[in-house]
């Protein structure tokens, strides 16, 4: 048994929080920069070029990256031979998320009710969710997630007759309405699989993958590809305003899932895809 | 095409804009957002009057971070315009001139730009950073207590934006993505 004081849980999010709203993942600083090289419509180039200018500009002079600094989504495993001390664990985690929304500056954009709507002003409560591994760990993972995109995701519940082509179309579907109200180039998060709430939980993991890598199921890593190269034809382009550059990944999972059904989650992410993770 | 403007602009200015024009746009503009546009609404609806005279102002759909100590304002991009699109039309026919956000705009506010001959600008979304280097000062002048959706008075210099939507009604989203799709 280890004993873990949950104030190094508090500590270790702030500190998430105020890096990844000023500096972006290194798969996504190359994956935009690479867009640049890219995209042939010469508008896009442009925005695009606003883009990697943008990432040095909050980088160098703390400026978020982008003015929504999102709601914090947080994954959180904890090993099962991990005794929490020194508080509850979702206090701590919350702690750590209204430090760093103060401390860094960022913008408070969460209402404690959804139909009241009065800002909490702090940004809590973050959406956590937890898992139990084995071990002695605590993996975290953070993505503080913008709404403008957030909006555009999607579930389908597929008929398991519709298959992978049913997939395909529901992805390309979800990305076309998203257009330019998701702020592409998008990265694209899809959960196959599980349940209603499963495959839209899988969807925001996806996400939270590394942007250059791939599914190791052949499949899967195929549909990925394939699914990029679709999505890329539509034509929306940087901020919409059309070209080629529409997506920069698309990460799919995939889980169990019933007889009788075909789940699919989408959830859009715009190139502003913030995830950072820590073990402590 | 690329246009230099100051504000106040004026229907005369906004004939001579076409969607796709990259402009970069200097002088004052106001922000409002979401709660900002409810309550402008609400007030009218009361038979109230605008915190703000909006004949000829430009509205960014804008809700910044919090600005660093010594520094003007936080990163300050634009957000999704669909969400204002019930209160535009109105404030459109009231006068204002023009709105700058991102994300496509219903039928009711593009036929509301071409009957006012006003303009719909993007700025480019997640760019907050960037776009808040040409803000030269910010002020709140309505709402303080709506906090990041409060009413602010900017005062910009080169804020780089594109004509979406222009007082013919030319609308980039729609031509753009032709222009560019692959069939497959
Ligand atoms: S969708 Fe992303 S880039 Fe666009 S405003 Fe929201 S967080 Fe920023």
């Amino acid at each position: 048994m280890r004993e873990l004081n949950v104030r190094e849980i508090s500590n270790a999010l702030k500190d998430m929080a105020i890096s990844i709203n000023h500096e972006l993942s290194s798969d996504m600083v190359t994956l935009i920069t690479n867009a640049r090289e890219k995209e042939q419509s010469p508008l896009g180039k442009q925005i695009l070029g606003q883009l990697v200018e943008n990432m040095d500009i909050a980088k160098s002079e703390m400026i978020p990256v982008c003015q929504d600094t999102g709601m914090a989504v947080i994954f959180i495993e904890v090993g099962q031979d991990v005794h929490f001390v020194g508080g509850n664990i979702e206090d701590a985690i919350n702690q750590g998320i209204r430090e760093g929304y103060a401390d860094g500056y960022l913008r408070k954009s969460v209402v404690g009710d959804p139909i009241i709507r009065e800002n909490t002003r702090d940004n809590t409560p973050a959406v956590i969710h937890y898992s139990i591994v084995a071990g002695d760990k605590v993996n975290i993972t953070l993505s503080p997630k913008g709404f403008g995109s957030e909006n555009m995701s999607r579930v389908f519940m597929l008929k398991p007759s519709q298959g992978i082509e049913g997939v395909k179309e529901a992805v390309l579907t979800a990305v076309a309405e998203a257009g330019p109200n998701a702020c592409p180039p998008m990265v694209v998060g899809v959960g196959i699989g599980g349940t209603f709430e499963k495959c839209a939980i899988l969807a925001k993991k996806a996400l939270t993958r590394n942007a250059l890598s791939s599914s190791s199921v052949p499949y899967v890593a195929d549909l990925e590809v394939e699914l990029l190269e679709k999505i890329n034809k539509l034509g929306i382009g940087p901020a919409g305003l059309g070209g080629r550059m529409t997506a920069l990944a698309v990460n799919v999972e995939t889980y169990a899932t019933h007889i009788a059904g075909l789940p699919v989650g989408i959830n859009i992410c715009c190139h502003v895809n913030r995830h950072i993770s820590r073990e402590i | 095409m690329d246009i230099k403007l100051n504000t106040p602009i004026t229907v005369e200015d906004t004939a001579k804009l076409t969607a796709g024009d990259y402009v970069y746009l200097s002088g004052t503009i106001y922000t409002a957002r979401d709660a900002a546009h409810k309550r402008m609404s609400d007030t009218l609806d009361a038979g109230g009057s605008l915190p703000l005279d909006i004949e000829g102002k430009i509205l960014y759909y804008l809700g910044p971070t919090p600005a660093r100590p010594g520094k003007v304002i936080g990163s300050a991009g634009p957000t999704t315009a669909s969400r204002m699109d019930k209160y535009a039309p109105r404030l459109l026919d009231m006068g204002q001139i023009g709105m700058i956000a991102k994300g496509k705009r219903t039928q009711p506010v593009i036929d509301a730009v071409v009957r006012n001959g006003a303009v719909y600008f993007a700025s480019v979304g997640g760019a907050g950073a960037l776009l808040s280097k040409c803000i030269t000062s910010a002020e709140i002048v309505a709402y303080e207590d709506l906090g990041t959706e409060a009413i602010r008075k900017l005062e910009i210099k080169d804020l780089p934006v594109i004509v979406v939507i222009d007082s013919k009604g030319n609308n980039l989203y729609e031509t753009a993505i032709e222009d560019w799709k692959i069939e497959d």
